[in-house]
């Protein structure tokens, strides 16, 4: 079946969203960011809620990269890494879409 | 009421049990044997009041739940008030009863989710299952009107003895009506399930094809179908969390306005089970002793207190320990180390033998379960 759906593999020039009917919103009561999703919640640590506050459609992952680089003044490659896995793992669980 | 338990944060979820009525007649049905009339319902407004009270609670997310949630007509009031409070909401269904403008009404209420049962693949079986002529037709339509809406679908397969050989074609099925999501979920024995345990236990052989087929699944699917699934209480050594834990994460609201941490604990005996009519959500989660009874690992006994799994499966669950071993305070059966462990190894053995009929859930017909659980 050509028409089957594929798995999206994130590269650095991916522009990825938050997929339809995901909310990403600060909770009040436990003073901490969620994420909602089918079946899924989500309590992102703070490092995460850094990355997917720059998820936006419209930043570049590599952008993303940038971004942290200069804030928080690691080895932009290390950054890359650990970005791109956490990325390709909230598009897996269909949380993030290109 | 006893005291606050300090180390309880708030609860995640509520599953909202709008009814007990339903079409369908499935035989693992896990409503409680005794099933509420429409009469006996909350209305429109205390559940307004829930919802409300759920949220300023801290749950993030409402699952709208039954018997068949499409019954009630002011659901989508429901689910518009839910949205308005802040609530993630998911519909669980059969899909029997959906239409397009149902749906549609739905959708503008600000429904985010559905999940869709399924019986079989196979049309003749998966009807004679849910006991309702042309059911799996309608569900298969039901399937296409919620991808057309653009909403997400979880299709949640509940397998079992005479219907895990067609796995595959579940996973196959899933992908077909483009769900991003397909829960294999086993059919647990209690209630309904635990009378008809003899016609629904799968065998060792059939569980161990069917794990293959899902691990070989996840690996060319991903990214494309997450498979939830998890091998079913009477072939695992250790028990499940169940509910994540006792008054841990879940709230369920039966119909009537009931308060439980699960919904099949109303089977448990020598509770009084607090309820929205009299008591707000907040007093019920943090100071009930319906809620405080099973908390943390005060309760457990041994091995559960020792194990260095306590705070992982929770001493798994309370429904299942009180209906295999007629006390709610024992180890889930369904760990090996458990001292009533025997109990499952021969309902294992029963699964062997022939099966026998169904008993259909319907209302009223508590008597002929509860006869055929012995």
């Amino acid at each position: 079946m050509s028409d089957a759906p594929q798995r999206f593999l994130v590269a650095a020039d991916s522009r990825l969203r938050f997929a339809p009917h995901v909310k990403f919103r600060h909770d009040e009561t436990r003073g901490r960011w969620v994420v909602l999703a089918p079946e899924r919640l989500l309590l992102p640590d703070d490092l995460a809620v850094e990355i997917l506050k720059l998820v936006d459609g419209a930043l570049s992952v590599g952008g993303i990269v940038d971004d942290l680089a200069r804030r928080f003044d690691a080895p932009r490659e290390v950054i890359a890494t650990d970005v791109t896995a956490m990325l390709q793992d909230l598009v897996d669980k269909g949380v993030l879409a290109a | 009421m006893s005291d606050r338990t300090p180390e309880i944060g708030p609860p995640l979820a509520l599953l909202a049990e709008l009814t007990h009525r339903c079409p369908l007649r499935c035989p693992y049905c896990s409503n409680p044997l005794e099933l509420e009339r429409a009469g006996a319902e909350l209305d429109l407004e205390s559940w307004r009041r829930v919802l409300s009270e759920a949220a300023a609670l801290g749950v993030l997310q409402v699952h709208f739940s039954g018997g068949e949630p499409l019954v009630r007509r002011d659901l989508a009031a429901l689910v518009r008030h839910a949205a308005s409070v802040g609530l993630y909401s998911n519909l669980i269904t059969s899909g029997v009863l959906l239409d397009r403008a149902r749906l549609a009404e739905l959708v503008e209420a600000g429904l985010e989710h559905v999940q869709l049962s399924f019986q079989d693949t196979l049309p003749e079986s998966a009807d004679r299952i849910a006991g309702l002529a042309d059911a799996h037709r309608k569900k298969l339509s039901a399937a296409a009107l919620v991808r057309e809406a653009g909403l997400p679908l979880t299709v949640n397969a509940v397998m079992h003895r005479q219907n895990l050989e067609r796995l595959p074609a579940m996973i196959d099925l899933a992908l077909a009506l483009g769900a991003k999501r397909l829960e294999v979920a086993h059919v647990q024995y209690y209630g309904w399930a635990l009378a008809n345990r003899r016609a629904l236990l799968p065998t060792a052989e059939q569980l161990e094809r069917a794990t293959t087929a899902v691990e070989e699944a996840r690996a060319r699917l991903k990214g494309v179908l997450t498979i939830d699934y998890v091998v079913p209480d009477y072939y695992a050594r250790r028990p499940k969390a169940c509910m994540g834990g006792w008054g841990r994460q879940f709230l369920n609201v039966s119909p009537a306005g009931k308060v439980l941490p699960c919904h099949a604990a109303e089977s448990l005996p020598g509770f009084d089970f607090p309820s929205v009519r009299g008591s707000s959500l907040d007093e019920i989660w943090y100071r009930s002793d319906a809620f405080n009874r099973f908390r943390g690992t005060a309760w457990m006994p041994e091995p559960c207190q020792s194990c260095e799994r306590r705070e992982i499966d929770w001493g798994g669950c309370r429904c299942q320990a009180f209906a295999l071993t007629g006390d709610a305070g024992r180890t889930d059966p369904a760990c090996a180390l458990a001292p009533d462990r025997a109990l499952l190894d021969h309902a294992r053995d029963d699964a062997a033998a022939p099966e026998g009929d169904f008993v259909y859930r319907q209302i009223g017909a508590m008597a002929t379960a509860t006869a055929g659980c012995t």
